[in-house]
């Protein structure tokens, strides 16, 4: 399945664009996100392990994607 | 109990979030801002730009406000975070905290912005003096070595 994967800041920019769709298999992970993510062009400006949210809820590596979620990286967080 | 966070474009109205929590059981309110400053990391300061995931920032700050008048009992928490461009002395956020006495308002206050600086998804580009701007992470490095 294909999924549409927000993107957000300084990952936006490495990126070029502020989503980005990539296809994953129809039982995977946040981890299978990650590694078709670094399959595209300016993936290695990302850090290692970047923070993942699964419709708007923070995720592990282990957390499961299902077609229509909603997926974003979260660069590092500089609130206040 | 008021236990309000949200995200506004507009300049942060102090007074507004005061009256937001005020109440005649609270014997103490605490104000905080978080103000844009001159100078980081030893660089000249001109503005800054906020951005967020303005759906789950908004939810993380709704969350935050709702926890603190959990944990802190009988408290009152309204947070405000700007986004889009923010110049020298303009808040970036406002927290209003009141409760009956003054050591919980400052235990509520404190947490608050430590909660919202740990887990809310904003950013912010700084724009420096020689006209450069970068992404800044927490730790006041520049996010991925991208810079503009």
């Amino acid at each position: 399945m294909s999924i549409n994967v927000l993107l957000f800041a300084s990952y936006a920019d490495a990126l070029g664009a502020p989503s980005i769709c990539v296809d994953i298999p129809a039982d995977a992970t946040v981890a299978d996100v990650l590694a078709a993510i670094r399959l595209q062009p300016g993936a290695g400006l990302l850090p290692a392990k970047p923070l993942v949210a699964v419709n708007q809820k923070y995720a592990r590596s282990t957390t499961s994607v299902k077609h229509g979620d909603e997926v974003a990286l979260i660069p590092p967080v500089a609130g206040g | 109990m008021t236990a309000a966070g949200r995200l506004t474009r507009v300049p942060i109205d102090a007074s507004a979030l005061i009256a937001e929590v005020s109440a005649p059981a609270h014997g103490a309110i605490i104000l905080f801002l978080g103000v844009v400053r001159e100078v980081n990391d030893g660089r000249g300061v001109t503005g800054i730009e906020y951005s967020a995931y303005e759906a789950m920032a908004a939810a993380e700050l709704q969350a935050i406000a709702s926890e603190a008048a959990t944990k802190f009992a009988s408290s009152a928490v309204v947070i405000e975070h700007r986004v889009g461009e923010l110049a020298l002395e303009e808040a970036s956020v406002g927290i209003a905290v009141a409760h009956a006495h003054r050591g919980e308002a400052y235990a509520v206050s404190r947490w608050t912005i430590e909660e919202l600086k740990r887990r809310v998804p904003v950013w912010k580009r700084e724009q420096y003096v020689d006209g450069t701007q970068e992404w800044v992470d927490p730790s006041g490095r520049p996010a991925t070595g991208m810079s503009a």
